[in-house]
Order: structure tokens, then sequence, then C-alpha cells
């Protein structure tokens, strides 16, 4: 059984097919790569996946549970978290304070708890701080805690932005152009993340566009082009597909 | 820093404790009124300087819990004080109806939205509204707040009912911003589709700060109606939003000690120079003017939590 199956998804803005029919699996503990052309629909099938864009027909299921169309916050509570193409952190909070916002979702307290700091809530705030730091010593980001998210590097941004996610304790993340705006030495370090993602029992399934990482990292890789499938296959057999050899014309290997 | 700080604010509250004992009943009441528009910026802080929604309509909560605590006190004789929870189930009511279709909206359209609710439920409450609430002229004999048998009538008994509110209001609002629900808010105002992405339920949020603020606002309403004995339509115009409003954007977004500031700055001064009152206008718009372009996040910005880190790395800042 696959962790996300996507069946005949489909979305069009106004009179633009931008996703058209695409299914696909994603299997449990794999690493899965989306790549295409420019405006091939890449980020659309990741809208349609966490909720953030309504899809017109098809299904997504996510360990075989219907979840098309669920509002974000409960598709992020079931296990999938996600990262944005374009960074999307809280600029003016600390690193520390970003990554708590993926511990949200499995904590309860609320306000009256909160006002009255009853012990379980105060628990679970130690708790989720722990967790927090865990998480950015995981993706490297350690001894920053306390800096304001906008002051970090880019490739930084990128890692807290992970680092946000996994704190959510998701089964699937979903990562946007992990490595966009990273120098090669942090492209490097980032395979190694995601692999290390990986040995925790994650799913990844991610778009990217540094090919060499793509074809080094995914053990399955997902073709699109004008919103269409047109490959699916380790990377080795897309290397040498001719359909998309021809959609990516010009470029090398 | 921190010791500097709290030593500052040690003095003030000393200062203020006593205050009555050297003030004359005037100046008590003008104090009476910056603790209650505190506490308002206070509530409304929550919605606008931590969830950043505008509200310019916070009067009309204020106006519910008011007119709650008056028509329930005048027809059936319920103490002023046992009503501070019923002001603020009502205030809430109130605004979870209006916000439940409205809270979607963004910035300015959610602003105009607000003002319209304020001006309807005055002018609802200026036509004597189910005929319950006095028309333009209000309601009166609105009894007297006791407690434990004593009754509070003079200005610095009042001084002392507003600032035991008002301590309280500040013990339990610090501690919402230091948690799961203080952070929840601050994550939709600085990007919603980021928070939503985190797994945070972002209308839930909204609809819930929006619902304490103005239960809050209720209670408010409730001490203020049992202060003036007689409340109408006219003390909860649009000026007391705006009032209210610019007290949170000016003292600081998102500040405790930002909005008390605020609060001081907008009710006290007035007062202190009463011989210009009729340049006040012209220096607020010049001082509201100056604020925007030199400090943005107001005079005594929110200032990032502290969380008790392993090895003091509290201290931060060094990459």
């Amino acid at each position: 059984m696959s962790l996300l199956e996507l069946e005949s998804i489909t979305k069009s803005f106004g009179g633009l097919m931008a996703v058209n029919e695409v299914s696909f699996d994603v299997e449990e503990r794999a690493i899965v790569g989306l790549i295409g052309p420019n405006g091939a629909g890449k980020t659309t099938v990741f809208n349609l996946i966490t909720g953030n864009h309504r899809s017109d027909s098809g299904a997504v299921r996510f360990e075989s549970k219907d979840i098309t169309n669920w509002p974000t916050y409960r598709i992020v509570k079931l296990g999938i978290a996600r990262t944005f193409q374009t960074i999307r952190l809280f600029q003016n909070l600390s690193v520390l304070e970003n990554v708590l916002a993926g511990c949200h979702c499995r904590m309860k307290s609320g306000s009256f708890t909160a006002m009255l700091r009853m012990p379980g809530e105060r628990r679970e705030e130690r708790a989720a701080l722990a967790r927090a730091l865990d998480e950015l010593a995981f993706v490297g980001l350690q001894g920053q805690e306390m800096q304001l998210a906008k002051n970090l590097s880019y490739g930084s941004q990128r890692l807290l932005e992970i680092a946000r996610a996994l704190a959510s304790e998701p089964r699937l993340v979903i990562l946007d152009e992990p490595a966009g705006g990273m120098n090669e030495q942090e492209t490097a370090a980032l395979i190694g993340t995601i692999r290390r993602i990986q040995n925790r029992g994650i799913t990844t399934l991610l778009i990217e566009h540094d090919m060499s990482l793509v074809m080094k990292a995914c053990e399955k890789i997902v073709v699109l082009e004008f919103g269409s499938k047109i490959a699916e296959g380790a990377p080795e057999a897309i290397k040498g597909d001719p359909k998309v050899i021809e959609a990516y014309l010009g470029m090398e290997d | 820093m921190k010791n500097k700080s709290m030593y500052i604010y040690g003095v003030i509250f000393a200062v203020l404790a006593v205050a009555p004992t050297f003030l004359n009943p005037y100046w008590v009441d003008v104090l009476n009124n910056v603790g209650l528009y505190a506490i308002l910026g206070l509530s409304l802080n929550l919605i606008v300087g931590h969830a950043g929604l505008f509200n310019l309509g916070h009067a009309a909560f204020f106006a519910v819990g008011a007119y709650t605590a008056a028509i329930l006190n005048t027809q059936f004789a319920i103490p002023v004080l046992w009503l501070l929870p019923v002001c603020a189930l009502t205030a809430g009511l109130f605004a979870g109806i209006i916000a439940r279709p409205i809270i979607h909206l963004r910035g300015d359209y959610l602003c105009i939205v607000t003002i319209g609710v304020g001006e309807i439920l005055r002018i609802a409450l200026t036509n004597d509204l189910f005929g319950i609430t006095g028309g333009p002229n209000g309601i009166f004999g609105i009894s007297r707040p006791t407690v434990f048998g004593y009754v509070i009538r003079r200005p610095h008994e009042f001084y002392y009912l507003i600032g035991a509110f008002l301590m309280v209001t500040i013990f339990l609002f610090h501690r919402l911003e230091n948690s799961r629900f203080g952070r929840a808010v601050n994550y939709l105002r600085e990007d919603e589709t980021a928070a939503e992405g985190s797994g945070i339920n972002t209308s839930h949020y909204k609809l819930a700060v929006f619902v304490l603020g103005a239960a809050w606002a209720g209670m408010a309403g409730d001490i203020f109606a049992a202060k003036m004995t007689i409340i109408a339509p006219e003390s909860f115009n649009f000026w007391e939003s705006v009032v209210m409003f610019a007290i949170v954007i000016l003292g600081g977004s998102g500040s405790i000690p930002g909005v008390l500031l605020g609060a001081v700055l907008f009710v006290g001064l007035p007062e202190v120079f009463r011989d210009f009152a009729d340049a006040r206008m012209l220096i607020f718009g010049a001082a509201m003017v100056v604020m925007m372009i030199v400090r943005t996040e107001g005079i005594l910005p929110q200032r990032p939590r502290t969380y008790a880190l392993p090895e003091a790395r509290n201290a931060g800042g060094a990459p």
C-alpha cells in the first residue's frame, strides 16, 4: 500500500489547465522527486495535496484515507508537512518560535489553561521546547535559536522551514525547491539531511531544479509538462527517456 | 536590563498604590479613566496587536457589556460585580455572531465592517432596541458595586477596584502571550498561509481571539456602568473605538507596557494639558504622523519571548 496516492487530480485556473489528470503514488519511506520545466504545474500539485488549492476533480489519498480538499491544518495534523517555494517563515519571530509553530498541532493547551498556567500546560511547553531544539539541531541550526528568522542566510532559512515541518511529526514531508538559493556545499549537506529524514522513517516528496540533487537523492522521479505527467520511474530510466529529454531540450544531461 | 525595568515598574506600582492619598478626587478620577482605557486597550491589543486583525469597532463590545450590566441591574437588581461573567458572555457571544461571517476578511475590509458594526449598534441603542435600552437618554440608576458589603462610591474607592481588575488583566494576559495560544495568534499575524501550513487552525484562532478580546471589553463595560451609574449610546461612539485603537498602535502593538503607556498618553495627558484643549486634536494628529514615520511598531514595541534554553543560550545574538 502506498502512503500517498494521487488519482487523476485536475486543477484549472480560468482557462489555464494547470494540472491535468495527474496520478502517481508515493511509497512509504521513499524519496520521490517531482520535476518538470517552469510552469509545468509542480507547485500546484503540492498545493492540491496540502489543501492550499481545491481540486476540480480527482482524489488525494493518504494511508488510503481520502483527504481531497481537506483544510490544510487537518492535513498537517494527519501527518503531511510542507515547505514553500518562496520561503514563508514568520520573519519577525525567533528561529525557535518558528519551529514551535510546527509543534502546535501536537499540543492541546488553550487560552484558559494558559492563563491559569496548569501543570499540564507547563509540561507540554517544556516537551515542545525540547522537541523544537532537537529539530533545530537535526538541520544544523543549533545555537541560533534566539535570532530573528529574517536575519538568517537564505540557505539557513530553507533549513529552518524543514525544521518547522519536521516539528509537526509528519509521516510525509513535501519540500518545494529545498535547494533553491543554496550553494554547492549547502546542497551537498541538504542531500545528507534528506537521507537522514528518510532514516527516521519519514517519506519525502520534493520539487527540485537542481538535477544533481534529484538524481542523487531520489529513488523515483515523476516528470510533469504542461500540467500532465509525461514520465515516471527510476532516475536512470528518466535520464534516458526521450520525452523527458524533449521537454528539457537545450539542457545538458 | 531586566532588573532595571523591574525596578522601574516596582517604583511606578508603589507610587500608584498610594496615589489616592495625595491626589484630589478629580485626578483620581482621571486615573480611573486611564485604568479603564488600559483594560480596554489590553483587550483590543489581543485582537489588533497580537492577531493583527483590524478592529475599529471595539466600543461596540464595551457597550454590550455596559448595557447588559445596566439592564440586568436596574430590572432584576442583580449586583453589578456578579454580572461580570454575564457581561463577558454577552459581549463574547455578540462578537462571535458578528465575527463568524466577516473574520476571513483581511486588513482594511475587516476594519470597515467593524466600524459599521459599531455604528449600527450605537444607532440601534439610540432607537431604544427592543424597548429596553432607554433610547438616546440611556439607562440611569445603576447601583454601585459592593465588595463584602462595602459600597464602592467615591473615586478613590473605584481606583482600587479598577486597579485590581487591571492587575488581574495584566497578569492573565501576560501568561496568555507566553503560551501556545499567544504564539498561534502571532503566527497568523505574521503569515496566515504559513501558519495554516504549520498546522494552525487559523480561522478558529482568529475567532477565539476576537471573542476573548470582546468578552474582556464587556467586563470593562460592566465596571464602567457601575462607575457612571448612568450610560447612554453617546458613551460608545466611533471616537471611543478610535481612541482604543490609537492606544494600541501608538503605545506598542502586542506589548502590555506599550498599551499601558498608550492609555496614559491618550487619556491622562489631555487632562494635564487642559489649557491647550483646542490644540489637542492637532497635537494628536501630528504625534500619530511622526510615530508612523519614525517608529511604526509603537513607543514600547513587543519584545521577543524568552525561553528556558539549556546552557544559557537565551542571550542569543551571536551566530
